[in-house]
């Protein structure tokens, strides 16, 4: 299927869903249910994304409602604006307040976020429920409809179209979203944010957006909620409906974009459904109706763990993926020209060291990395190798000691800033997104060379960046030699491939100095060549490489100059061929056969 | 405020912190052994406290029939994945293991009670229907999902959750129950008035973590819970069954849960719904104890319990705002300690 068919399907989807009032004879209890629904679905679509997507879970989605609802109740009745008016303030509202909660909170990690939206989730109802300004217990009454030109909406029918604009809009906007620069952030984010940072991803400021994204279309829901029911009290903002809001974007799967729409429509025409058939099959409806609901989801995830969507979306071909089409060729060249020259000293480490706890993992270790050189870091396990990795790149604050990058001092500098000094790294345990394509994790490794945000992302205004990117990421992925499996999901690979995956992301990151840790690992032979002549181009090309790798055939044959850990220290450090008579090296590592 | 009433509120939040204590390590095992958040804790509580006062006066609580028809459930669930190898003996373990407890405390109910029957007998009783509905839900709910994510695993709790609500409601009704104290001795110590039912909650809350600690440091069993909540691959590797101790975790927590119902349900008026906040609370502690840690889970009970009783006195209408609210600087100062730990799972 082509993308302009998948556009011309949403479309049609949207005139049939906008225009279904205009249809006569549809009862009115129906576009009641549908408006339900829409507003429901606009919570749960920001549930997608935030819990989904981006797996900060969160109970207290209805706070926000309530803070959308609230603002225009009390505007419209208290101040008189007319209720057009009072959608910026809703917005703003609960944006401002999920910004403050979300400056606190998002930062929580684990577990400790849910606790923490509970806190608020519970919080707000039982503050609203307090005070006699916001009507206490019983709330706002008299909420004056939307009108249109001089037609109020007043009936369910009349609004419908309304809710589900809005709704559409929701779903674009995520879905814009989630295809960019910043969706892939959100994406490697919560597989690793020690990754992200390696790339130049703010794990906070994106929490943030997505945290306060999700509760506008909260606020938005609550807006419309308010001028739909004109009646308003804590009960429809409290913890039980923020828990509801969660279900349903599980239930309708949280990781697709339509997940949210499936899991409020599943959710509330269930309910509907037991409400007119238990009526007739018991004495006891309102019992039984909660009983049905909880077994009837819990048999539900057991047949679909991952929602909805995924079983309804098998229904139709699946999408090719939305990549702009690029004749394949060899790569563009690549700006290398400007390393050529004499060697320079890119890298210098001066007496580092870093305990953890009593254990001196890395203690009192220089050496220096210069342009167009591949120097091998080796040792035994636990010689503090990836320490020293984590060190240089900022993931890890040093103890003690300097860092140097290209005449910088960064050892108290974030990786984010690291990384665009032009450094680039590859992680031991590979940290990819592994449902997302080879294309568009190494997409990641280029992040630092975008600008848009999700803004322009949601607008669709960074297309021309985006295209820029992914080209670029396809060419390096064909330099490392994915150029086959480029649209698979990373999670189908083979280990060795997924390292390759890896190098290829450092590279799109054009950097000065590469650290590679393991890359070798897992490869076959002929990969392995292939690696080894990759290297050599990237270090013609001027580049500074720092290797750390166990096959000693490998390093031995591609280094300039070797460096040996033990113990976190350095016990030597020469040519190839020194090392490899060293007896120092052959005791604490090598071995006699070596 | 004299230190009558700092006491007496002391008194008042300690016997709350030691009951969310309980609830607290019940949510850690399960947590710990599972990965499910045992949203449904609360149900254990109101049933456990309703079936306690329910038998108190004389009637038979229908929750054995819940009790029952669970295990039924999950037996036929065992015995539809044994097809093909039904044997004897096999056969008769199975029903035996999930059929025993439920009915035979469905039968001493139905013998048993009556207004005049002893308080301790009733208490067992109502922890004998309760109980079984652990290792049932586990084995109908969460088995089958073993492998699916935290998410996955949470919101199917809240189903059961929403089921097991919606049950209380239709067993025990909307109007609210009290039970007799176990204890209505009132001991005078200076300033302070102890009643006899805060002694019997501190001391059967020592004798569960003391029984709880023996199991966990001395038995077979207690040692594969262990081993399975640090490392469920590698547990499995060296022989424990993972469903064994899920089952094992979730029976443990439903049998915690009930019996701090009957703790409570002579000093609370107990509703169908009231176990959620309670367990909410029970979950604050859990959390701050970072889910994994019983000491840390036990001591911030305690904590969750003054702070509750002390803002009752002073501003009762925002207590449950306080409690919650009071937790986030905690939260956050602990999250930041993590952060880093986290990225390496």
């Amino acid at each position: 299927m082509t993308r302009l068919s998948n556009t011309t399907l949403a479309l049609t989807a949207a005139a049939v869903i906008l225009l279904a009032p205009l249809v006569p004879g549809v009862p009115a209890y129906l576009f009641d249910l549908f408006d339900n629904i829409g507003l429901a679905a606009l919570v749960a679509t920001g549930l997608v994304l935030l819990t989904g997507v981006g797996r900060l879970t969160s109970f207290g989605q209805a706070a926000f409602c309530g803070i959308g609802a609230y603002a225009t109740g009390l505007l419209t009745t208290k101040f008189g604006w007319s209720p057009w008016a009072t959608l910026p303030m809703a917005l703003v509202a609960s944006g401002l307040v999920s910004f403050v909660l979300g400056a606190f909170t998002a930062r929580l990690s684990g577990h400790f976020l849910p606790l923490g939206t509970i806190a608020w989730g519970l919080s707000l109802a039982l503050l609203l429920g307090s005070f006699a300004y916001t009507g206490a217990h019983s709330g706002i009454g008299a909420i004056p409809p939307l009108r249109i030109g001089t037609v109020a909406l007043l009936q369910p029918r009349q609004i419908y179209a309304v809710i589900w604009a809005c709704v559409l809009m929701a779903v674009g906007l995520c879905h814009n979203l989630l295809q960019s620069r910043f969706g892939r952030s959100v994406r490697l984010l919560r597989q690793s944010a020690m990754a992200a940072a390696a790339f130049g991803i703010h794990p906070a400021r994106v929490k943030l957006f997505i945290f306060v994204f999700a509760a506008m279309l909260a606020g938005l829901s609550g807006w419309l909620f308010a001028h739909d029911q004109r009646a308003i009290n804590p009960t429809s903002f409290g913890i039980d409906a923020g828990i509801r809001y969660l279900f349903m974007a599980v239930v309708g799967g949280g990781g697709y974009i339509w997940g949210g729409v499936a899991g409020a429509a599943f959710v509330l025409i269930l309910k509907d459904v037991l409400e007119q058939v238990l009526p007739l099959v018991s004495a006891n409806p309102t019992q039984i109706e909660e009983i049905c609901f909880g077994i009837i989801l819990v048999a539900l995830l057991q047949v679909a763990p991952d929602g909805l969507w995924p079983l309804l979306a098998r229904l139709r071909p699946a999408p090719a993926p939305e990549v702009p089409p690029l004749a394949p060729g060899p790569p563009p060249p690549l700006a290398a020209a400007t390393r050529s020259g004499a060697p320079v000293e890119m890298l210098r480490l001066v007496g580092l060291g870093r305990k953890f706890g009593g254990l001196s993992a890395v203690d009192n270790v220089d050496f220096a990395l210069r342009s167009g050189e591949i120097v091998g870091l080796i040792g035994p396990n636990g010689a503090g190798k990836s320490t020293t990795f984590n060190m240089i790149s900022g993931a890890l604050p040093p103890s003690s000691g300097e860092i140097w990058l290209k005449g910088q001092r960064i050892d108290r500098r974030k990786p984010q800033a690291i990384a665009g000094l032009g450094l680039a790294r590859t992680f031991q345990h590979v940290k990819l997104v592994p449902d997302m394509s080879v294309l568009e994790n190494v997409a990641l490794g280029g992040h630092l060379a975008g600008t848009a945000g999700p803004l322009h992302a949601m607008a669709r205004l960074e297309r021309r960046e985006e295209a820029a990117l992914l080209a670029e990421a396809r060419a390096q992925s064909l330099r490392v030699g994915l150029g086959g499996v480029i649209d698979k999901p990373v999670g189908t690979l083979a280990l060795g491939q997924q390292r390759l995956v890896e190098v290829a992301r450092a590279l799109c990151n054009n950097p000065d100095v590469l650290l590679l840790d393991e890359p070798a690992a897992g490869l076959r032979l002929f990969e392995k060549q292939a690696l080894a002549a990759l290297l050599r181009d990237l270090r013609a090309e001027g580049r500074a490489i720092l290797l750390v790798e166990h096959d000693m055939g490998f390093v031995m044959e591609l280094t300039d100059h070797i460096i040996v850990l033990e113990f976190g220290r350095k016990i030597a450090e020469g040519a190839p061929d020194v090392i490899r008579a060293s007896k120092d090296v052959i005791r604490a590592y090598l071995g006699a056969e070596a | 405020m004299d230190l009558t009433i700092f006491l007496f509120l002391l008194q008042d939040g300690l016997t709350n912190g030691a009951i969310y204590a309980l609830l607290g390590l019940a949510l850690v095992l399960v947590f710990s052994v599972t990965r499910v958040i045992l949203i449904p804790q609360g149900e254990f509580v109101a049933f456990g406290g309703l079936a306690f006062a329910l038998l108190s006066t004389g009637k038979v609580p229908s929750l054995i029939y819940v009790s029952l028809g669970t295990s039924l459930a999950a037996l036929a669930l065992d015995l539809w994945h044994l097809r093909g190898s039904w044997q004897g003996a096999s056969l008769m373990r199975a029903v035996a293991w999930r059929m025993a407890l439920p009915v035979i405390t469905a039968l001493a109910t139905l013998a048993l009670a009556g207004p005049h029957t002893l308080l301790l007998i009733n208490a067992l009783l109502a922890l004998g229907m309760v109980a079984p509905l652990g290792p049932g839900i586990y084995r109908i709910a969460f088995e089958p999902l073993a492998e699916a994510s935290v998410l996955t695993l949470l919101i199917t709790a809240v189903g059961v959750h929403l089921a097991l609500e919606g049950l209380g409601l239709l067993i025990f009704g909307a109007e609210g129950f009290r039970a007799p104290p176990l204890s209505s001795a009132q001991i005078a110590a200076g300033p302070l008035t102890i009643s006899g039912q805060s002694v019997a909650i501190f001391a059967v809350t020592a004798l569960v973590m003391l029984a709880l600690w023996q199991v966990f440091s001395r038995t077979l069993t207690g040692k594969a819970l262990r081993a399975t909540a640090i490392n469920r691959t590698g547990a499995r590797l060296v022989g424990i069954s993972a469903t064994r101790a899920g089952a094992q975790a979730f029976g443990i927590a439903a049998a915690i849960g009930a019996l701090s119902g009957v703790l409570i349900a002579p000093v609370t008026t107990l509703y169908y719904d009231t176990g959620f906040i309670i367990g909410l609370k029970g979950f604050v502690a859990a959390i701050l104890g970072a889910l994994t840690s019983f000491p840390l889970t036990v001591l911030a009970a305690g904590a969750v319990g003054l702070a509750e009783s002390l803002t009752a006195f002073f501003a009762s209408d925002f207590k449950d705002i306080v409690v919650f609210s009071l937790i986030l600087p905690v939260l956050l100062l602990r999250s930041l300690r993590h952060a880093r730990a986290e990225d390496e799972e």
